[in-house]
């Protein structure tokens, strides 16, 4: 049975079976030919009204949900608000509720406070896309690390897959460790203690590995995670030249992995912190097509939420 | 006046028994099987229970100063709805309640409006600001029963000390929250599975404990009355045990969410699982129940939190920690632990009962002759539903809305008089 995508909400991949992601990256597929097209636009969601609602700053990540939403003639609107205006005026609901009266159709929301998609759907009854909130969740961005992979390697299952960094802060690594697991990819996770969330091995099915070494065994993709700066001062780690000589992606660490693994990095990067310049920009790197297929597969989210109801 | 509550089962040493009360005026005069004296008023409680009302020595009333969430009149009727006839009242309203005239409004307005008794706990410090010491001597002389900075925890130990030598000089309990702040952190929830599944930022138990570890070592050297407010780990009971097991005046008090709740219940981001402590995981969920099967805990408290809806319906991160506990705290343990046969029908009245009043030395606890007639009519075999629209409180921040619950509170009593009945 086909998948049904109609008005689905995208919190996290937990709600998406094998099928339903498999399904995606197959639309994100024909996204991509589009995108590669000179007229890069089709007319499918032309009528509805996409709305970016970005609480916590992102420019990169905004601009690929817009041009997305662009890309399919939906129109777009964009709510920018810093966390601390949100909190000193108007709440997340009444927000929502104005927005709504405008005629939102689906809304894409990045926003530090975990569970504030779902409070966004409360609020609306439309459909949304989790754009990031807090540490929680981002599942477009999975969606797009799976879509590279599937892309190069065809199927992500028994693959290995090694994610190092700051494993705590991250959503994206959540995101993956649920998405990858049900593409059948083995996923190791490395990092300091740290920035090692607790239970990991019983809440994910992953493999958690404090040395670089071990955890890049033979891996098949290898993908690197920003190492911000704030972490120094609450005391997680003592330098980031201490951090890179442990953790860093280098030609010399990576002769771990397989020979041709892929390199991945959701960005920004910090060139010369979690990665070496002769890796981020080698031959198996994949960090800038990553880009575009993020653009290709947020196109495929919003064609497939809400193309069903439209009346062609 | 004379009143009767006739075909009752009456909760008399630990046990229900079929027999008819007698009141008079403000105390209960006459228990027997049949009376056949004429009364001006007579309760039918046919399949009900009488039970003596409950105590709940940890509530917030938010007045003076948070009077949207609720006040001592909406906070005392929803008391009675839940079946307590004597609640205290935590110091940390606006202005903190931390001075004598604090103390005196809170009896006055509790005199004028009140459905239940009110008891006052003073501050520990001045503003609970965990700077200086209040004026708790003063305060006790107006009638407080004890001190705390509930919801603060003093971080500096040398004035924590200072406090419980300085408390214990006048004889005055120290109840703590036990939390140490840098360890807490930003935390949400419960630092475990479900914050490394959610992201939410997690509080380690460690916060809990180690305050706990702290304030028993300085009790004893203070020779203070030590209450620990909220526990709600495995580790955290072990060091009450240890503490009780060399004869230190330490007590302890569990919520009712802590012993039917967990972290999981925090998985889809409602604000009404968010508290302080945080609900923690199942082996420590089990280690209170066990705990107060035991009777290592002494007793059960609501920590009744109210917040209005607007404050709750938000952002999780930005939300604030608490929910109500009055209306729901013995259906709640009925419906999910007595009638599991996980603790006894005793145990959970007694910990409602005559033990927070030993806890605290407060009036009542138990059906005597002689005794205020302090009461609640219980039927255990009908239900009850908790909607906004039946629950009293003004706030409605409970975990438990819209869900049904075994047994309904009938009626409560406070020295005879009526106030609560279901309609």
């Amino acid at each position: 049975m086909k998948p049904q995508f109609s008005g689905r909400n995208v919190f996290d991949l937990d709600d998406y079976s094998r099928e339903d992601i498999l399904y995606i990256l197959e639309a994100a597929k024909r996204m991509k030919e589009i995108n590669m097209r000179e007229y890069k636009k089709i007319p499918t969601l032309k009528g509805k009204t996409i709305c970016t609602l970005f609480v916590e700053n992102s420019t990169r990540t905004r601009m690929s949900f817009e041009l997305a939403a662009n890309r399919l003639s939906a129109d777009v609107v964009s709510f920018q608000a810093s966390i601390s205006a949100l909190q000193k005026g108007e709440s997340l609901q009444d927000t929502v509720y104005t927005l709504n009266a405008m005629g939102i159709d689906l809304y894409c929301i990045r926003h530090n406070s975990p569970g504030s998609p779902q409070l966004v759907h409360k609020y609306s009854g439309k459909p949304v896309i989790n754009g990031g909130d807090g540490r929680h969740a981002h599942p477009t961005q999975a969606l797009l690390d799976i879509y590279s992979i599937w892309e190069k390697k065809g199927d992500l299952n028994g693959l290995k897959v090694t994610i190092v960094g700051d494993i705590l802060h991250s959503r994206v690594v959540r995101s993956n460790l649920i998405g990858m697991a049900k593409l059948g990819a083995k996923v190791t996770v490395c990092g300091p203690k740290t920035l090692m969330p607790s239970s990991m091995e019983s809440v994910y099915d992953c493999r958690v590995e404090y040395d670089l070494a071990h955890a890049l065994h033979d891996a098949d993709v290898v993908m690197g995670l920003r190492m911000q700066f704030e972490r120094m001062s609450e005391g997680l780690f003592p330098s980031l030249e201490e951090y890179s000589k442990h953790y860093v992606l280098s030609s010399q660490t990576l002769k771990y992995a397989k020979p041709d693994a892929l390199i991945m990095h959701p960005g920004p990067m910090n060139r010369g912190v979690e990665i070496l310049p002769e890796i981020a920009d080698g031959a198996h790197s994949i960090i800038v097509e990553q880009v575009a297929n993020g653009v290709a597969v947020r196109m495929a989210l919003m064609f497939l939420i809400l193309s069903g109801s439209a009346k062609v | 006046m004379k009143t009767i509550i006739r075909n009752a089962s009456i909760y008399l040493d630990g046990k229900l028994e079929k027999k008819e009360l007698m009141i008079d005026g403000k105390r209960i005069v006459q228990i027997a099987n049949k009376i056949f004296d004429e009364a001006d008023q007579n309760i039918d409680a046919a399949g009900a229970c009488v039970f003596p009302g409950f105590i709940d020595i940890h509530a917030h009333l938010r007045d003076p100063g948070h009077t949207y969430k609720e006040d001592i009149r909406s906070g005392t009727q929803s008391a009675a709805k839940g079946g307590f006839t004597l609640v205290c009242a935590m110091p940390n309203t606006d202005p903190v309640t931390d001075n004598i005239a604090s103390v005196e409004y809170i009896q006055l307005r509790a005199k004028e409006h009140g459905s239940v008794r009110v008891y006052v706990i003073g501050a520990l410090t001045k503003h609970s600001l965990g700077e200086e010491i209040s004026e708790m001597a003063t305060m006790k002389s107006g009638g407080i029963v004890a001190v705390s900075d509930d919801g603060k925890c003093v971080q500096n130990a040398r004035l924590m000390l200072s406090c419980l030598r300085y408390a214990s000089n006048f004889d005055i309990p120290v109840i703590i929250h036990p939390e140490d702040y840098a360890l807490a952190g930003k935390g949400q929830i419960n630092s475990g599975k479900v914050s490394t599944r959610t992201g939410l930022s997690g509080i380690t138990p460690l916060a809990e404990e180690l305050v706990i570890a702290r304030d028993i070592m300085l009790a004893e050297s203070a020779g203070a009355r030590l209450h620990i407010a909220h526990i709600s780990t495995a580790r955290a009971l072990q060091l009450v045990q240890q503490a009780k097991e060399r004869g230190l005046p330490v007590t302890c008090e569990v919520t009712p969410h802590h012993l039917v709740l967990t972290d999981e219940a925090c998985m889809n981001f409602d604000t009404n699982t968010k508290m302080k402590p945080p609900l923690r995981c199942e082996s420590d969920r089990l280690a209170c129940v066990q705990a107060l099967r035991d009777g290592l805990i002494d007793c059960i408290a609501t920590d009744h939190a109210p917040h209005a809806d607007f404050e709750k319906e938000r952002e999780f991160d930005h939300a604030p920690f608490g929910i109500i506990g009055f209306e729901t705290a013995f259906g709640i343990l009925y419906d999910r632990l007595v009638k599991t046969k996980a603790i006894e029908l005793s145990t959970l009245v007694d910990n409602l009962t005559k033990k927070p009043a030993r806890v605290l030395n407060l009036p009542g606890g138990e059906i005597k002759i002689g005794a205020k007639a302090d009461l609640t009519i219980i039927d255990l075999n009908a239900s009850t539903t908790y909607t906004k629209e039946n629950i009293l409180s003004k706030s409605k921040n409970t975990p438990w809305l819209d869900q049904t619950i075994a047994s309904k509170v009938m009626y409560t009593l406070k020295s005879g008089i009526i106030t609560y009945k279901d309609k």
